[in-house]
């Protein structure tokens, strides 16, 4: 069994007046330490799908199971949140306490974990991250790149198997965006650890095992990252912007120049050159 | 100017001070209080006082700096002084003109008083000066969690105080934003009266309380993903522990209380 396995799911929202639910027939598996991209423009219902995998939303029609947990069933709340950690767009918004090691710890102790323990998850967390030695620090002294990778490690410090991010480089400086994603990156080659990171920049999938592209509730596709970036004209009609060098490659192609399957402006430059 | 506010008046240093738990502090300053409130003598004053300076001494914080938090209360000390001064009757007529007149009671009643609030906000200024917000606020948790018996949500108390604290530098970093957002646009905070100026802050209070209330919202949908609900069968990653020299300075304000009282 995947570790998330999503079938049949409609959700709509309760005071949605609108007849279309904002998800539909939703149907997806994620296995164990995969790196999943969903992708999808505004109002596609990527971060709706996030929520209904650590339970902040339940299903309205279909079934979610989460390491084998049904996420309708009220009892399995909390297992579930320990093993989907989530983080979200809005740095400030979600660091709890006025110390970083406080709020990496603001996990574990809801857990219940012991003190003692709770010290070595900490360290261990922000050591994963690239955090070590800001233990003592005031999150608002931080950057934003640094205030997400906090945000990281409080949800590496639950030790769950599955890390959802509900677009965490939104708000991010081109650098704040590539220490994050170096540091997901690493979290899912070297640790193992299962990444479903929801975006809207292509140029993140680029490195995903499953790219699920998103488009009014419904999706549209999912496959490989080489298969999605084939489509760049469907992608094109749901405003997706399209990294250059998969459009140049494109437009080659429809010249009649042979070139391969081309996902970064590194494979151009050697498919070219 | 706004980012570099600083929360509380605590000032860090290493000292035996800073180091006693919190939850002993805040017992410590409420004996003396109380014992404050007892004392009838200038001598019990002139003790106290001396007192009181042990203490900044032990602390390693400057004497100037402590002194420097009584100006606030500066005006109140002296009216509760000119009050009693020309109020107050009894004693000797020290001086007279038409119907004022001081008597040596007033004089006498005004200095009584003003020394006792001095000390009253050395004390508690010291509690606040030698410990941090955050510890601060779990000492008062503790303190409270007998009451939880009773309803008193203590621990959700203290949670809502550390989010506070945690707000406040990123809500002044916003609200310096907004403020310089809308002098861009005209704007203007600094002239006119005082109603104008009352006035003119509603266009940076709205955008301010609407954009609180969004992260609030964020924030309790971050809490509740990291499983957070309330403050049962949490643990503390720092645990308040009573260390030997607590107890001791505990023993010794309490002799030190009862000592003064009896005298």
């Amino acid at each position: 069994m995947s570790l998330i396995e999503i079938s049949g799911v409609d959700f709509l929202y309760g005071n949605d007046n609108s007849d279309r639910p904002a998800l539909q027939n939703i149907n997806l598996q994620i296995e164990a330490g995969d790196f999943a991209v969903i992708i999808g423009s505004n109002g596609s219902g990527k971060s709706t799908l996030a929520k209904l995998l650590n339970v902040l939303l339940t299903p309205s029609q279909g079934e979610i199971f989460v390491a084998g947990l049904d996420t309708t069933n009220p009892d399995n709340t909390w297992k579930i949140r320990q093993r989907v950690g989530m983080v979200f767009q809005n740095p400030d918004n979600q660091l709890v306490a006025s110390m970083v090691e406080d709020d990496v710890a603001f996990g574990p102790e809801n857990l219940g974990i012991p003190t003692q323990e709770i010290r070595n998850r900490v360290d261990k967390a922000l050591e994963m991250v690239g955090m070590a030695g800001f233990q003592k620090f005031a999150p608002h002294k931080l950057s934003g790149g640094q205030k997400q990778r906090v945000a990281i490690a409080g949800v590496i410090a639950m030790e769950p198997d599955c890390i959802v991010l509900d677009e965490p480089t939104a708000m991010l400086d081109p650098q704040g965006r590539k220490e994050v994603m170096e540091t997901v990156q690493y979290l899912n080659k070297e640790k193992g650890i299962t990444v479903v990171h929801i975006t809207h920049f292509m140029e993140e999938a680029v490195n995903a095992d499953q790219v699920i592209v998103m488009n009014q509730g419904q999706i549209l596709h999912k496959g490989s990252p080489k298969s999605i970036f084939r489509l760049v004209e469907q992608l094109k009609d749901v405003n997706l912007d399209i990294p250059v060098a998969v459009e140049v490659a494109e437009y080659l192609r429809q010249e009649n120049i042979d070139i391969p399957d081309i996902l970064s402006i590194d494979e151009l430059v050697d498919a070219l050159c | 100017m706004l980012k570099d506010i600083t929360i509380g008046q605590y000032i860090a240093r290493d000292s035996i001070i800073h180091a006693l738990d919190a939850r002993i502090k805040i017992m410590i300053t409420t004996i003396l209080i109380i014992a404050l409130f007892t004392i009838d003598t200038f001598t019990g004053f002139g003790f106290f006082a001396a007192f009181v300076l042990v203490v900044v001494l032990l602390s390693k914080i400057s004497v100037k700096k402590v002194l420097k938090g009584l100006k606030p209360i500066l005006i109140l000390v002296l009216f509760t002084l000119f009050i009693h001064i020309f109020l107050t009757k009894g004693g000797e007529v020290l001086w007279s003109w038409r119907f004022i007149s001081i008597e040596s009671e007033g004089v006498y009643t005004g200095f009584f008083m003003v020394s006792r609030i001095f000390i009253l906000i050395l004390f508690t200024s010291l509690l606040t000066l030698t410990t941090s917000p955050l510890q601060l606020t779990d000492g008062i948790e503790y303190i409270l969690s007998p009451l939880k018996r009773f309803g008193v949500p203590a621990s959700e108390l203290s949670m809502m105080m550390t989010i506070a604290l945690r707000f406040i530098p990123t809500l002044l970093e916003e609200a310096d934003k907004i403020m310089k957002a809308q002098q861009a646009r005209g704007a203007d905070f600094e002239s006119g009266n005082l109603i104008q100026r009352a006035k003119s802050l509603i266009p940076l209070l709205v955008p301010l309380f609407i954009s609180a209330f969004r992260r609030a919202d964020d924030l309790a949908l971050a809490m509740e993903s990291r499983c957070y609900r309330g403050g049962e069968g949490r643990t503390r990653l720092h645990e308040l522990e009573f260390r030997y020299y607590d107890f001791i300075a505990l023993i010794i304000i309490i002799i030190l209380a009862v000592a003064v009282s009896f005298y």
